[in-house]
């Protein structure tokens, strides 16, 4: 670590870990009302656990971007963050903020909730993944502003790279897109059209520069590769990312009242989507195998190559497996799209914020890397949650492929619940995964704490 | 890479490619609400219809169902509940009425979400205009939705 200020991370990274096992709790406890629907009814009903569990999702790794931000933007920009202060403070408002809104959810019922935050003022809950209170949306914009001044001039006064140019641009598109969760109109056309222009233009788009910026920075202090390569790489992934991904939002507008020429459009486009993912692999592969030192944190290392086949396969392959009109006509929001969903988030996303984390933390805690035995611990927690959330996949992708037939193609279509209930073994096997994922990650945790044989530094 | 491709051209493209089709996407965006109304059953947007709106959405019922195969996957379809209702408001009024309290044993069940007659009412035109709405090829691909 050679700058004080990148040591504000930590306490990024242990908010993040901690609203993780929460989301993953809430999670599990969902899989079970899948197939046990009275599981905790009337008290958490199946809506609220899902809004804590996607909210949490969403806040958790808001927290592991910031906390990555703050890391890297002082060692590129080669200078001390602009106000290690104001870091400190927003942390905490978000932490209470974002406690705050997930309590309300859990304790009052959400129309209470709503009135209780004077919703009619500006009406922007109840739409799914924005269901956070109007204030708590104001909250986030005022925190992602302090946030954004405070990097954004970090880097302006000092060393521009290209990685923590792209990684600003990356988090200003973050929070411009967000406005439009502002934007509710009655028309349930429009509301739905610029509703992805959140949703999709987050994950689809600028989050991809984040994602990729993270990458090639943990990339270039694993390997010790030219940065001039990996700068390369990384204008051309993100170059492939927006051409695709822009446009690409078209494939959301198929079946929601918008017009037919949509389905073309947004069926060639993000056809397109998982050519950026694959070039990640690729790069990722390419430069560990060039690499000019061995780094002692493997940990850190198999994340990195992790992240990049997981969301190849998440985001790339299984948005593909869905993402034509004509297949999309059937599967359009099925198993299939919570399997998708599931794989996307965890390869692209949670990965890389798992990487960052994997390499960053050991050096604000004073060691090189973690020690041997705890490293171990982490690569076996790694396949663990890695293997468990492939198992996740395939079964909702097996549940989703019956569910499409006997709802929507059989020549005599079924009611929905009477699907759900023939889908009963699928649901169930994936819970079992998803208590396998818990238990990776409370090995991940635990890793933390593991003492052993210190590394040997090979540099 | 090859040494011909430089990192120069690479951040052309990135810049010269998002820039161009970040305005495709806008002036798509314009062609598409400029064609709206022929699609969208605004015409059938009223001020009930817009209460019903916030009936749905501060209830949160995107957290069980979807609406034209958007929201989540543990409860049905309800773009298109007007018709597989018998294209009865009525219906689908007693149908969240009656909702058990407590639930039932071992089903998902839907909350109880104490409506008043007007809030059942709204809520009831809302998913029957969403039902209006002109989707491509008709979807959902059939009355189960």
């Amino acid at each position: 670590m050679k700058y004080e200020s990148q040591g504000i991370a930590k306490m990024y990274f242990i908010a993040a870990i901690g609203l993780f096992v929460g989301q993953i709790l809430f999670g599990v406890t969902m899989g079970l009302q899948y197939v046990m629907g009275d599981f905790l009814f009337p008290e958490i009903p199946f809506n609220v656990a899902r809004m804590v569990h996607t909210n949490l999702l969403i806040v958790w790794l808001l927290f592991g971007f910031m906390g990555s931000a703050y890391y890297l933007i002082p060692e590129e920009a080669e200078r001390e963050l602009f106000s290690p202060i104001l870091a400190k403070v927003m942390f905490w408002i978000f932490l209470v903020a974002g406690a705050l809104t997930i309590l309300g959810y859990l304790l009052v019922p959400y129309a209470r909730l709503a009135e209780l935050t004077m919703n009619d003022l500006l009406p922007t809950m109840g739409r799914e993944f924005l269901e956070q209170p109007t204030i708590t949306k104001i909250g986030i914009v005022i925190v992602a502003l302090a946030f954004i001044f405070n990097i954004g001039m970090t880097v302006l006064t000092g060393r521009k790279t290209v990685i923590n140019l792209v990684l600003l641009t990356g988090l200003v598109g973050l929070a411009v897109f967000f406005l439009f969760s502002f934007y509710n109109p009655d028309n349930i056309v429009l509301d739905k059209y610029f509703w992805w222009f959140v949703v999709h233009l987050w994950v689809e788009g600028v989050w991809e520069l984040i994602m990729a910026s993270l990458l090639a920075y943990v990339l270039i202090k694993v390997t010790g590769v030219d940065r001039e390569v990996i700068e390369k790489w990384l204008y051309i992934i993100i170059a492939m990312a927006l051409i695709s991904g822009l446009v690409g939002t078209g494939h959301h507008f198929f079946w929601i009242g918008t017009p037919g020429y949509w389905q073309w459009l947004g069926s060639i486009f993000s056809a397109l989507e998982p050519i950026p993912f694959f070039m990640m692999t690729l790069f990722a592969f390419n430069v560990v195998n060039k690499r000019r030192r061995d780094h002692p944190n493997k940990a850190a290392v198999l994340w990195a190559l992790g992240t990049a086949v997981m969301a190849f396969l998440g985001a790339g392959v299984w948005g593909f497996l869905h993402t034509l009109a004509p297949v999309n006509f059937y599967t359009h929001g099925t198993q299939i799209t919570a399997a998708h969903g599931h794989m996307a988030f965890y390869g692209a996303y949670v990965m890389v914020v798992l990487t960052m984390i994997s390499y960053s933390m050991p050096l604000m805690r004073g060691q090189k890397a973690a020690n041997e035995t705890a490293q171990k611990l982490e690569i076996r927690s790694f396949w663990t949650m890695t293997l468990s959330m492939v198992a996740i996949t395939l079964l909702l992708t097996g549940a989703g492929i019956m569910q499409v037939y006997l709802q929507r193609y059989s020549a005599d279509p079924l009611p929905f619940m009477v699907v759900q209930d023939e889908l009963a073994t699928f649901y169930w096997l994936r819970e079992v995964a998803g208590i396998t994922f818990l238990i990776g990650l409370f090995m991940y945790i635990y890793s933390f704490f593991v003492k052993g044989k210190e590394v040997e530094d090979v540099e | 890479m090859r040494e011909t491709f430089t990192k120069g051209m690479a951040r052309n493209i990135y810049y010269g490619g998002s820039v161009f089709f970040f305005l495709v996407l806008i002036g798509l965006t314009v062609d598409t609400v400029k064609r709206l109304p022929a699609t969208d059953n605004s015409e059938n947007l009223t001020e009930q219809v817009a209460e019903g709106k916030r009936v749905w959405e501060v209830n949160n019922c995107i957290g069980c169902h979807t609406l034209l195969g958007e929201g989540a996957y543990f409860a049905p379809e309800l773009g298109n509940v007007y018709t597989r209702f018998g294209e009865s408001t009525e219906a689908i009024k007693a149908f969240i009425k009656y909702r058990p309290v407590e639930g039932i044993e071992d089903r998902r069940s839907m909350p109880q979400f104490n409506l008043t007659d007007e809030e059942l009412e709204a809520v009831a035109q809302f998913l029957k205009y969403v039902d209006g709405v002109k989707t491509a090829r008709d979807w959902p691909p059939n009355i189960q939705g």
